[in-house]
């Protein structure tokens, strides 16, 4: 659905390349999960995808169609949740009808409904500028899932939640996924979207470490307290002895935690790559 | 960490649906809610969700109509309680069975724990 192929890309000042003959293919019906660490060019990568840059060489394109061209077809398709956003000095209804005509599948019942698991009550007159910070996010999340874009992709959507809406927004994006939409969550809150993804994507110094699913990953790693024998490729001391990822047995399906498939994939990449396309 | 190990997911929520049909929240015959509806309540990725159901539906404990959804078979809670049993049987009893080795509880004594258990 969404191709980035054999991507570079530099800024100019800090120069050499953020990104390296990139290629990743991301497909309808998945919610990707891309992690990183800081200044690994997540919200750069993000940028790309939704053609606000412009790669050096390589393209990103939306079934066939390069997303740099800025389409409208394709514009209205691609929905972008940016970590940080201003919201105009509007009613909720007057962003609503200044904004929606963008987006042919917006539908204001799913509008309705994606503010009520937000818990905002259905005031369409409220003031967009007299909402606190959470709020606001939380607006801007309801009417970019409404808009019903085949492609949503959100950086650090969690970012500014408060706790009770976390989980509201985990709600959301069960209840708001399709077959025919491809999401993907840039964030370093992986406890927040652990159990809604479908795919995980690890880059780290212009490359990707990992992208695999969570089935993928279930199948060739075990999250697990350390037993005799282990040869781990991370080990996590905790209050309850030594937690390690290790290959899994097989018949051994354990939930994948996220946190140290970052860790072990960072720390030993090419076992991870090895252990991943050995089994292909 | 506990002998309860880190199981996938989708197994989790199995074991609790499996917990529903024992408690009779959900009863023979009954009607299970949609994978979409079961991943906007519990939150987890709706593909999920369907790989939880393809696995009960292999182990029999539910079945499809077509067009109609999910329901429980007429034999779910005895097919559940039999894989338990089996589960029980190589998982846990082993760690369990290790623990009484280790800090050496006879099998009289045993007996006796799990008989006086039992008359509670």
């Amino acid at each position: 659905m969404l191709s980035i192929s054999n991507l570079n890309f530099s800024y100019k000042k800090r120069g050499g390349d953020l990104f390296h003959d990139l290629s990743l293919e991301l497909t309808a019906g998945n919610i990707y999960g891309l992690l990183g660490k800081n200044g690994a060019g997540k919200s750069t990568l993000i940028n790309l995808m939704t053609g606000l840059l412009t790669p050096k060489s390589g393209e990103v394109t939306l079934d066939g169609v390069n997303v740099r061209d800025r389409l409208p077809k394709i514009m209205s398709d691609i929905y972008l949740i940016p970590e940080e956003f201003e919201l105009p000095r509007l009613t909720l209804k007057q962003y609503v009808s200044i904004n929606a005509p963008f987006y042919p599948n917006f539908s204001s019942e799913d509008l309705q409904r994606y503010l009520d698991i937000f818990e905002m009550g259905s005031d369409m007159d409220v003031k967009l500028h007299s909402l606190s910070m959470g709020q606001r996010k939380k607006v801007f999340i309801a009417f970019a899932f409404a808009t019903n874009t085949r492609v949503l992709i959100m950086d650090e959507p969690t970012n500014g939640l408060d706790i009770p809406s976390k989980s509201q927004f985990r709600k959301l994006v069960s209840s708001g996924m399709t077959d025919d939409k491809m999401m993907l969550i840039s964030t370093h809150q992986v406890r927040d979207i652990s159990e809604i993804l479908d795919h995980v994507t690890i880059i780290e110094q212009s490359q990707v470490l990992l992208n695999a699913s969570i089935a993928d990953i279930t199948r060739r790693l075990a999250f697990r307290p350390m037993s005799e024998g282990d040869q781990p490729l991370f080990v996590q001391p905790s209050v309850m002895g030594s937690l390690v990822v290790v290959p899994a047995q097989p018949d051994e399906e354990t939930a994948v935690d996220l946190e140290m498939l970052f860790n072990a994939t960072l720390q030993n990449p090419e076992a991870i790559n090895q252990l991943f396309n050995a089994l292909k | 960490m506990n002998f309860k190990d880190n199981k996938a997911i989708y197994l989790q929520i199995a074991d609790r649906i499996g917990d529903q049909i024992l408690s009779g929240d959900l009863a023979p015959e009954g009607k299970i809610p949609s994978v979409r509806e079961l991943a906007a309540e519990i939150e987890v990725n709706a593909n999920t969700v369907a790989r939880t159901y393809d696995y009960l539906q292999q182990v029999g404990v539910i079945y499809t109509k077509r067009g109609l959804g999910y329901f429980v078979s007429a034999d779910a809670k005895e097919k559940i309680v039999a894989t338990r049993r089996e589960q029980l049987m190589h998982g846990e009893m082993d760690y369990f069975l290790r623990q009484l080795k280790a800090v050496g509880i006879t099998p009289s004594e045993l007996q006796e724990m799990y008989q006086d258990f039992l008359n509670k």
